[in-house]
């Protein structure tokens, strides 16, 4: 049994494989490097899709092994964004302000460029100062720390007071979606510091680089993005394949019995969520550069359900079901919701995709929960041959300890 | 010798009705004891009172030479000073393989910083299949535990509580459900068990008490009623008007 990490995940290595093909394959389709097939707004939607696919990957992590259905994880995710974009506008701002002052007869002092740029940045709020939580804005590798420290240290927060009072369940699941909602709301207000409903925008542009075209910036940031998406899976497969992966999925089975066993419970709930807070800030932090811009709405509660959504209809627990989810249904989605797909003329109405795409996806959600939990990834089964045991009639109680019912009168 | 857990004046109510009354009870290093007693006599709360799943309004419990008190400790932290506990259902995670059960429970560092760099060591293995012979589940270390049969899961559960080499050892009602055979071998293994470590066996069974030949301890409405040998028990008259309802 003492094989080795690859031979015991054989996943990992073709998730790799796939991974790099497909990044070759589009490198090659693209503007920049090859065939000019596939457009720069194109790949910009697959390069966020790889993110999608790595933050499904945390929420896989809680909620398919772990067992906590978190309804606040895309809050991390835009944290992370907002992170990297308060120094990715600054940066572009600064060099838009050094130019123009560069006119002037008198070189203008560091004081009279930092004025410039916090009026160019809030003047659309109405302020003209740096609020404090932009102190750090002007570093880059100081607001990557943030990125990574400040939704960390929400969810290890937050984490610690829901985990430590016992939260679990569907109160922990209200606990994450309130966190988010409140987290917009506070967003949405001017004086938050971060620009109110406006968002931050303007975050395609590199600062330094404005040499290089969209077209190679995207590519790169595809680049990026399936390196992140290939360490992500590769880091949570050796986190599940261990004894950790047997104790998280024995909490989200049995959590008393674990406590019985000598295990924190807490203490092992508040590292998967801090962790998967942080990939998530991570997945963020590459997605919205390419978005080009971020605002509050992103933290939208219906952001987190999606989430759980694409999680479920891909296959909770298991990795890849994950990373098939969200690639999914997220460019289903984004096909059918772009209004590409045509309508259907009913005659006494006409069914417009835009429109209904919602209500096909939560159906989706509905008949994949009762028919076929164990989601898309559930296909991988059948053509390997693995199949639970049948053991006949349903189950007598609740628990999935509980006899079944044959099992019973045997 | 000096007891390993005592408990004394423990009360416990739940919305007024006294699940626990004035309940005192101690127990060597190496004793194997059974507790019987009607429904509602107290005896699984008396376990949760142990296990620090129910806290005590009054009384004190200590564990150990150093007589540390359990009433301040969680589940968990109860669970690392040596006290395993088997329900009277078995628990055992059954979507996981007999061999992922038992490394889960072996005896190692619980943090989750350990056990996430913790990799299988040749003693490990050793160790899990040494308990999985003792418990007769060698053959059926990689199935899943929801494959195995009901008195299988009560062993692989018993082999579990043996992983994790507790000092105190609470047991509720190991052979409900077990076919006559199945019952010898768990008596046999309770008994083997009791050499090395306080056994602490809840029945509703007198047969089953009887094979296991210890002393026992009858409770009544939370407290104990009577203590000696089961024929010294069943021969008092309290023990006796309880059992038939005369009381």
């Amino acid at each position: 049994m003492s094989r080795s990490f690859l031979a015991k995940n054989p996943s990992v290595l073709t998730f790799l494989l796939v991974l790099a093909i497909f990044t070759l394959t589009v490198t090659i389709l693209s503007d920049a490097y090859g065939l000019a097939f596939v457009s720069t707004s194109f790949i910009k939607t697959l390069g966020k899709t790889l993110c999608l696919c790595l933050v499904a990957l945390a929420m896989d992590l809680i909620w398919g092994y772990a067992g906590i259905l978190s309804l606040g994880h895309m809050a991390f995710f835009a944290l992370g964004g907002y992170g990297l974009g308060m120094w990715l506008m600054y940066a572009r701002t600064e060099e838009i302000v050094v130019a123009a002052l560069a006119q002037d007869v008198i070189p203008a002092t560091a004081e009279e460029i930092r004025q410039g740029i916090a009026t160019q940045i809030f003047g659309v709020v109405g302020a003209s100062e740096f609020p404090a939580i932009w102190v750090f804005a002007h570093s880059f590798w100081l607001q990557i720390a943030l990125v990574v420290l400040v939704p960390g240290g929400l969810a290890a927060v937050f984490g610690w007071l829901a985990f430590r009072s016992r939260v679990t369940g569907v109160y922990l699941s209200i606990l994450t979606q309130a966190m988010t909602l409140a987290l917009a709301l506070y967003l949405f207000q001017n004086d938050s510091g971060l620009r109110g409903n406006n968002g931050l925008s303007g975050l395609q542009n590199l600062p330094g680089l404005d040499g290089v075209s969209q077209d190679r910036l995207s590519v790169w940031f595809l680049w990026g993005s399936a390196l992140a998406l290939g360490l992500g899976y590769v880091l949570l497969a050796w986190v599940v394949s261990g004894k950790f992966g047997s104790v998280i999925r024995a909490i989200r089975d049995d959590e008393q019995r674990v406590r019985f066993l000598g295990y924190s419970v807490e203490g092992y709930k508040l590292f998967v969520f801090t962790l998967t807070a942080v990939i998530a800030a991570i997945a963020g932090a590459l997605y919205y550069p390419q978005a080009g811009i971020i605002n509050p709405a992103e933290l939208a509660p219906i952001a987190s359900i999606y989430l759980a959504v694409w999680v479920a209809i891909g296959g909770r627990g298991r990795l890849y079901g994950a990373v098939i989810g969200a690639a999914f249904v997220s460019i289903v989605s984004s096909w059918f919701t772009g209004g590409r797909v045509p309508d259907v003329p009913l005659g006494f109405y006409t069914i417009s995709w835009v429109d209904w795409w919602s209500v096909v996806l939560g159906l989706c959600f509905v008949l994949v929960t009762l028919f076929a939990p164990k989601g898309i990834g559930g296909l991988f089964d059948l053509v390997a041959g693995v199949r639970t045991p049948d053991r006949k009639g349903a189950a007598l109680g609740p628990d999935d300890g509980a006899l079944m019912e044959r099992e019973a009168q045997e | 010798m000096s007891a390993l857990l005592e408990v004394s004046g423990v009360s416990v109510s739940f919305d007024g009705f006294r699940a626990i009354n004035n309940l005192s009870f101690t127990i060597g290093p190496a004793e194997l004891r059974a507790i019987i007693g009607p429904n509602g006599a107290g005896k699984t709360t008396f376990m949760d009172i142990v296990t620090g799943k129910t806290r005590p309004d009054a009384g004190t419990v200590s564990f150990g030479e150093k007589s540390v008190s359990l009433l301040s400790l969680t589940e968990a932290e109860i669970a690392r000073a040596g006290v395993g506990r088997k329900f009277q259902r078995p628990t055992v995670f059954e979507d996981q393989t007999v061999h992922e059960n038992l490394i889960m429970a072996l005896k190692a560092h619980r943090s989750p910083w350990r056990v996430l760099v913790w990799r299988e060591a040749a003693a490990d293995r050793d160790k899990v299949a040494a308990l999985a012979e003792e418990v007769g589940l060698l053959d059926a270390l990689p199935r899943k535990a929801g494959e195995l049969s009901h008195g299988q899961k009560q062993w692989l559960e018993i082999g579990m509580l043996l992983a994790q080499e507790p000092r105190l050892l609470l047991v509720d009602e190991p052979a409900a459900g077990m076919t006559l055979a199945e019952r010898e071998h768990t008596t046999r293994l309770l008994v083997d068990m009791a050499r090395t470590r306080a056994v602490v066996v809840v029945e509703h069974d007198m047969d089953f008490v009887r094979r296991l030949n210890c002393k026992v301890t009858v409770l009544h409405e939370g407290a104990v009623l009577a203590e000696g040998s089961l024929d010294h028990v069943t021969k008092n008259s309290d023990v006796i008007d309880v059992y038939l309802g005369r009381g």
